[in-house]
């Protein structure tokens, strides 16, 4: 399991109240672990402080997976 | 026009939390007054205040304190990040009035036809200035998505009704410390129109927060002058007051369309027998001196309710522990005349200081149970009377007596007035 999977999976587990068991990469924030949009945003803001980087709005609408978001910060920490 | 009448109770006050361990203090004539837990006071002239006692260790509370206010057990951490202190008192003393009043409703039309209208002055006072600091230091992308949702004040009806599922009407009121009575008048009106057959209505607050307590300092509105004494520190109608106390909390009254009420064989507590409102077109902050909107609420009360003031036996005075206090005693005085020798009042804020836009709902609530145990509370600290008045303060401790007629007077900021009468139903 890569280290930025570690990191999202315990953001979204303190954040979402979410059984850990649950929180796989394929898990959707709102489908799977009841989410709502709200939560959402303050998802993407915990990862920006996480990560120390910014995620634009039209990029957060995309992020709805666990997988989304390792993604996507994946690719913005190595550039 | 349909009556109304009261079927539960709520409370969450600096006395405890839940309707008998809070009545039981108010009766006993226990001071809520403590010194402030939820911030550091250094710099501050006002260091006490009606904190409500919780387990985890705020305000005096604790684990093992009997009445302790619990927030784990009425929501999630998760979800409290939703909602600030206010909403979290107003839903908490709503979950034990619909509990007394043993109405969950399970079909749709009963969810339509019950409503909630709850009122609050301020609302989330500390959500907001936390807000604005992180908008200041961090910029605008750092606010939380719950900010508003947890600040706004008709967030507690909409809370309330969520939790629920109550689908009739959805309302809030917002007339600063009037609000409270302002909301269950309005309410019972709503009931009485036909609007929806039962309604969850009271008020919520929670403003003991740096800027809340700061902000009523700047009004010159706040006792100063008791810090190391606070259990003495809230004393309408004696000449060494000094101010208003804060308090925070909440109070919740389920009102009810009577024959409803009879159908489904529900506890009545009283009726909701009169309501009146005034403004003073006077002052931002101050009362009309001559006492002039007072007597106005009061009088057009009385009139709706359609008794003579000779049938009052007790009212639960907005009574804050400033100047204002003679200006209500002289209103009373007026509308009542010679019966002054018959009638009690006293103020319950002398014991929880003042919640604002929650003290008119949990003092329509003690008048309510003022008429059930057929006790008038007292008025504490109450040592040395600043007025010679023919009515019956009831200082220090409880007074039974006989009471069918309770009213029960609130003033807001604004020069906006409320007065609202329960009678005993036979």
């Amino acid at each position: 399991m890569s280290d930025t999977l570690e990191r999202v999976r315990k953001i979204v587990i303190d954040h979402l109240d979410a059984d850990p068991d649950k929180v796989t990469e394929k898990a959707s924030f709102i489908d799977d672990l009841g989410a709502d949009s709200l939560d959402n945003v303050e998802l993407v803001m915990a990862f920006e402080e996480e990560f120390d980087i910014e995620i634009p709005d039209d990029a957060a609408e995309h992020i709805q997976t666990v997988g989304d978001a390792v993604k996507f910060i994946d690719e913005k920490t190595a550039g | 026009m349909r009556r109304v009448v009261v079927t539960g109770l709520g409370l969450v006050t600096p006395l405890g939390t839940g309707v008998e361990h809070s009545w039981k203090g108010i009766v006993e004539g226990r001071s809520g007054i403590r010194p402030i837990t939820a911030f550091d006071t250094e710099g501050f002239a006002c260091t006490i205040a009606g904190e409500v006692p919780s387990v985890d260790g705020r305000g005096g509370g604790g684990p093992d304190v009997p009445g302790s206010f619990d927030a784990d057990a009425i929501m999630s951490p998760k979800e409290r990040k939703r909602v600030d202190d206010f909403i979290l008192f107003g839903i908490a003393a709503a979950d034990e009035a619909l509990n007394d009043a043993n109405w969950h409703p399970e079909t749709d039309e009963d969810k339509e036809r019950t409503g909630v209208m709850m009122g609050a002055g301020i609302g989330g006072l500390g959500p907001i200035a936390e807000s604005a600091q992180i908008l200041a230091e961090s910029g605008p992308r750092r606010i939380s998505p719950f900010f508003i949702p947890s600040a706004l004040i008709n967030l507690v009806s909409g809370q309330i009704s969520i939790r629920h599922q109550l689908k009739g009407p959805n309302h809030a009121v917002v007339t600063a410390c009037a609000s409270g009575v302002h909301a269950i008048g309005d309410a019972a009106r709503m009931i009485a129109f036909d609007d929806a057959d039962v309604m969850v209505a009271g008020g919520a607050e929670s403003s003991i927060v740096p800027i809340g307590i700061a902000g009523f300092l700047a009004c010159k509105a706040l006792c100063t002058a008791y810090n190391d004494t606070p259990e003495k520190a809230s004393r309408p109608y004696d000449r060494g007051h000094a101010g208003f106390v804060m308090g925070e909390g909440a109070g919740v009254l389920v009102l009810e369309e009577y024959e409803h009420a009879k159908a489904r064989g529900a506890k009545i507590y009283a009726e909701v027998i009169g309501y009146g409102m005034s403004g003073d077109a006077f002052h931002i902050t101050a009362p009309s001196e001559d006492g002039d909107g007072a007597y106005r609420a009061m009088k057009a009360a009385v009139k709706r309710a359609g008794i003579d003031v000779t049938d009052i036996d007790y009212v639960n005075a907005h009574g804050t522990s400033t100047m204002a206090d003679w200006i209500e005693l002289r209103a009373v005085e007026r509308l009542v005349g010679n019966h002054a020798g018959h009638l009690a009042m006293s103020s319950t804020k002398s014991m929880t200081g003042h919640l604002l836009g929650a003290a008119g709902a949990i003092e329509a609530v003690f008048s309510v149970l003022a008429i059930r145990d057929q006790i008038a509370p007292p008025t504490i600290n109450l040592d040395d009377p600043e007025h010679e008045t023919a009515i019956d303060l009831v200082p220090h401790k409880g007074k039974p007596m006989e009471i069918d007629v309770a009213m029960s007077n609130s003033f807001g900021f604004g020069g906006t007035n409320a007065s609202i009468l329960f009678r005993k139903v036979a």
